[in-house]
């Protein structure tokens, strides 16, 4: 039995809790050991048992979900998700959350949030060709909210833009909800080789691991214990949970793996995120059933008395973590030379299963692998089937006294106006290759050739409050949709799921309600997840966020010529209504932003009919039979035209539409334009009706008894955004 | 016309640039690491845009003094043609190859967007193709594009027509000083210019206003 060094402090009970151990976790940990914990091993299990790591609330329900498909090579339990998409490439992704450090520190904690999915792409072999970031604020009029936009879009462009990715997509939402705990989801896509796919499982024993990057400093230690626990009133204290980035060094480490894979020297390689080496090397070892032994004596240190505890739990960021094939040592080492980075050789496998931290002659730790890494605690939380709300009737919504008054509301208020405020602080055309940028259905970047990939966030967290089946449902749907929409076959997607306090069971019955509906679109739209991430504890003196799983959606266009946008393109092309018109008013932006009542079932979600639109609109697209798509959305059928025409200096004369048609917020249903010999044909098959048509006036105008002007409408569209962040 | 696109670390917009040489002139420039003490032969050495060490201290300054710079400006001096796009206007001016200050931009945010530029001064191996007083649309992706210099070298730069290129219609994104957004030297044979004529060159990229500058290169 191992003998504890005098100088380690005796394990309290307030030490444990302020680990975030509960009492039965310390003490299934203790029958483990056989023993009392040292510190360091006890900051060990508490950074891989806490919630971020382990997945110990939701990997029941998560397995549940589809993750195979003809084109997945890798699915969930690797850095990142991996699809092939022909021509022997793979576009590897992933997204994950980095909400807590980002309401903490919205600068630093939203650039690394940025810089760990990046890392989580390219530590499998990818170089990142896109980047998309989920984000979510509290209300405008509440305090904190400038600050933390500014912050916070500051951070993601500050880190992608240096590093050199450019940012395609995204989502910005306000909600009182998120008060106190804002959400920044972050999303990478790479390309790689799908024959030179690198994997974080060990393989081999008695094989060098090896250190990589940056030095190690006193950051963010414990930033994934703090990221695994709800905020009390003292939320700012945590600061120096914070990690900071360096997209610099960032840069300098991914040119470095990729020369470092390219010469044949890497055998395993994880990045180190979430509880830095812990986790990396604990992970790395679980996965291949090896043991890890650790000398932190070799480990390179910026901070100069650095302890045990602090080297396993710091979260310094720009750090990697490999096996390395022994005999090419030399020349990977000059690679990481040549970029100015650190490598040393810090331990090796083994064949024991046991992590062992040794330092400065004493063995600090001496743990089982399995059961802190792939064995860690796993639970099957009570919880309560969501209430369902009432189906709104919309015969019992009134139509606006002020039309116009109404319409300008609705586009220009904080959920629906132009973010490009935002985006346009981010480099969205590095690399040449954008084909299409932020502000249309999805983002597009070129592959080779004609060949390309579009790619999407989406999700939509008020309908996921009001049913979280049919929410979860709702936000595949949309991603699937939006890929459709610009041509793109929907191959699969990743996902955030970002919830409050799984503790509670009216909130664990919201994430089991939200995946069960996530799984049931994911089967009926053959599109499978592949890769994803899970937020939870996002409360704030008890009140938790509206439920919010993000889906990030990856689609393939084999043609770019035939890729399609949201913009109206010729004076007379006819414009019509795909799906039908809409009924359901509950949970609209209409309802919200005009009643100002947040009521109702959210619309139900006809996976059947979403199918079948989505592949009849997909259809067009490739026969060229139509100019222009955008599928309705937030705000509904006018929103979406509306949308159409303000990025061009058409206007549209619509045939007669009750207000109910106007903001309902059915789904399965697309706008789409067309040349009226096109029109005739596609009105012909009964899947269309026409709604109205482009005109060269710039007038939004509706059965000739209505008209507002296009200008009008770009000043409500475009102001908001810049005018509020003016203060 | 042979052409080298320095890389040192950091600088994250050279495959755009190479990209765009090769399309243009069809000859694939040589790639050249910032740590060579000598360039190879060739007529034209292109500095592209990023985030060179990460615009420690000032954007440029420390890629200025690595060790290929001193090479460069030995060339220049005899006559090497040299283009610096973004950062690399900033590592150009840093080096002292252009007079002025690259600053932040005047509402402190970084701005992608594309902008509309006039080509003032159609004389150079850049803009040889173009005409006078031609406006065409180019995208900038830049947070320290703010161009300053003192009274007396922006009396000379504009009495001389030495600026090429100049934000025009309201479009200057970043407050540069008389909407500069592009310069050239006394001897005719280094320009610097913040906005990215490589991220508009072919139907992709939504316009080719800036192809004909590349196709300028040839001609020169």
């Amino acid at each position: 039995m191992m003998k504890h060094a005098a100088s380690e402090p005796a394990i309290t009970p307030e030490i444990v809790a302020s680990h975030g151990l509960k009492p039965d976790e310390y003490d299934r940990f203790l029958k483990l050991l056989g023993r009392v914990p040292t510190m360091t091993e006890l900051g060990i299990c508490s950074a891989m048992w806490n919630e971020h790591c382990s997945y110990k609330s939701s990997k029941k329900w998560l397995k549940t979900l589809p993750t195979s498909g003809p084109r997945v090579l890798q699915g969930p339990g690797e850095n990142a998700g991996v699809i092939d998409i022909d021509d022997g490439q793979a576009i590897v992704f992933k997204m994950e959350s980095h909400n807590h450090p980002s309401f903490i520190e919205p600068y630093q904690g939203s650039a690394t949030g940025v810089g760990g999915i990046l890392r989580d792409v390219f530590t499998m072999g990818a170089r990142p060709i896109a980047a998309l970031n989920a984000l979510r604020f509290g209300e405008p009029s509440h305090p904190k909210t400038r600050h933390l936009v500014s912050g916070v879009v500051a951070g993601v462009g500050g880190y992608g833009n240096s590093f050199g990715v450019p940012t395609l997509g995204g989502e910005v939402n306000f909600h009182k909800s998120y008060n106190g705990n804002i959400l920044v989801n972050a999303m990478a896509v790479g390309l790689a080789d799908a024959d030179k796919i690198f994997l974080s499982k060990a393989e081999g024993v008695g094989l060098p691991v090896v250190y990589l990057g940056a030095k190690t400093g006193r950051d963010g230690i414990h930033g994934a214990t703090m990221a695994s626990a709800a905020f009390e009133a003292n939320a700012e204290e945590k600061r120096p949970t914070v990690q900071v980035g360096d997209p610099f060094t960032e840069k300098c480490l991914l040119e470095a793996c990729l020369e470092l894979m390219a010469s044949g020297a890497v055998i395993a390689i994880q990045d180190m995120g979430a509880a830095g080496l812990t986790s990396s090397a604990v992970e790395m070892g679980a996965k291949g059933n090896l043991g890890i032994e650790l000398d932190l004596d070799k480990v390179p240190c910026r901070e100069t008395g650095m302890t045990a505890y602090e080297m396993m739990l710091s979260e310094s960021q720009e750090r990697m973590l490999m096996v390395l094939r022994p005999e090419m040592e030399k020349q990977a080492e000059a690679i990481f030379v040549k970029w100015g980075l650190d490598f040393a050789i810090i331990g090796k496998t083994t064949n024991t299963l046991r992590f062992i931290i040794k330092y400065q002659g004493e063995v600090k730790a001496d743990l089982p692998i399995k059961e802190m890494g792939d064995n860690a605690p796993e639970y099957d939380r009570p919880w309560i089937e969501p209430k369902k709300l009432p189906v709104i009737d919309a015969s019992t919504i009134p139509a606006p006294a002020d039309l116009k008054g109404a319409i300008l509301k609705i586009i220009g208020s904080p959920d629906m106006c132009s973010r490009r405020w935002v985006w346009e602080q981010y480099d969205t055309l590095i690399g040449s290759n954008s084909a299409q940028l932020p502000g249309g259905d999805a983002g597009v970047v070129r592959i080779q050739g004609q060949k390309a990939i579009a790619v999407s966030s989406d999700v939509t967290p008020r309908y996921v409050y009001a049913d979280p089946f049919e929410g979860g449902k709702q936000a595949v749907a949309e991603s699937w949709r939006n890929l459709t929409c610009v041509g793109a076959e929907p191959i699969a997607f990743t996902d955030n799921l970002n919830f409050g306090n799984p503790e509670r069971p009216e909130i664990m019955g919201q994430l089991v309600f939200a995946i069960k509906g996530i799984g049931e679109a994911a089967r009926a739209l053959d599109f499978p997840v592949v890769s994803g991430n899970v937020s939870l504890y996002n409360e704030t003196m008890g009140t938790g966020i509206l439920p919010t799983p993000t889906i990030g959606g990856v689609g393939l266009l084999r043609d770019l010529a035939k890729m399609t946008t949201i913009k109206f393109k010729n004076e007379g092309d006819v414009i019509l209504l795909v799906g039908g018109h809409g009924h359901h008013m509950g949970q609209t932006v209409y309802l919200r932003e005009i009643e100002g009542r947040e009521e109702g079932a959210p619309p139900a979600v006809n996976l059947a009919k979403e199918r079948k639109n989505g592949d009849y609109v997909r259809g067009l697209i490739q026969a060229s039979q139509i100019t222009a798509v955008h599928d309705i959305s937030d705000g509904g059928l006018l929103v979406a035209i509306i949308e159409m025409a303000l990025p061009t200096g058409f206007g549209a004369s619509l045939n007669k539409l009750d207000h109910i048609q106007m903001f309902a917020e059915d789904q399965s249903r697309y706008v789409v334009t067309c040349s009226p010999e096109s029109a005739a044909k596609i009105i012909a098959t009964g899947n269309a009706i026409q709604i109205g048509l482009i005109s060269r006036e710039a007038q939004l105008s509706i059965d000739s008894g209505f008209s507002i002007s296009m200008a009008e409408l770009k000043d409500a569209h475009e102001g908001w955004f810049p005018t509020y962040m003016k203060g | 016309m042979k052409s080298a696109v320095i890389t040192f670390p950091g600088i994250n917009r050279e495959r755009d640039m190479l990209m765009a040489l090769e399309a243009t002139t069809g000859v694939k420039p040589i790639s050249v690491w910032h740590t060579e003490a000598s360039l190879p032969n060739v007529d034209l050495v292109i500095v592209p845009g990023g985030f060179s060490y990460g615009d420690y201290l000032r954007c440029g300054a420390i890629a200025a003094r690595s060790p290929i710079m001193a090479d460069i400006k030995a060339k220049a001096m005899k006559g090497l043609k040299v283009i610096g796009v973004c950062n690399g206007f900033q590592i150009i001016t840093e080096a002292g190859l252009l007079p002025g200050v690259l600053m932040r931009n005047a509402d402190l945010h970084f701005v992608c967007r594309e902008v509309k530029l006039k080509i003032e001064n159609n004389q150079t191996f850049f803009t040889n193709k173009m005409t006078k007083g031609q406006i065409v649309s180019c995208p900038v992706a830049h947070g320290e594009g703010n161009y300053a210099c003192d009274g007396e070298t922006l009396k000379r730069l504009e009495g001389e027509g030495r600026v090429v290129f100049r934000y025009a219609e309201g479009s200057n994104p970043n407050g540069a000083t008389n909407d500069i957004a592009g310069i050239i030297n006394e001897r005719g044979n280094v320009i610097g210019m913040m906005p990215h004529p490589e991220n508009m060159i072919e139907p992709l990229h939504g316009k080719v206003d800036c192809r004909p500058l590349f196709e300028s290169l040839i001609a020169a």
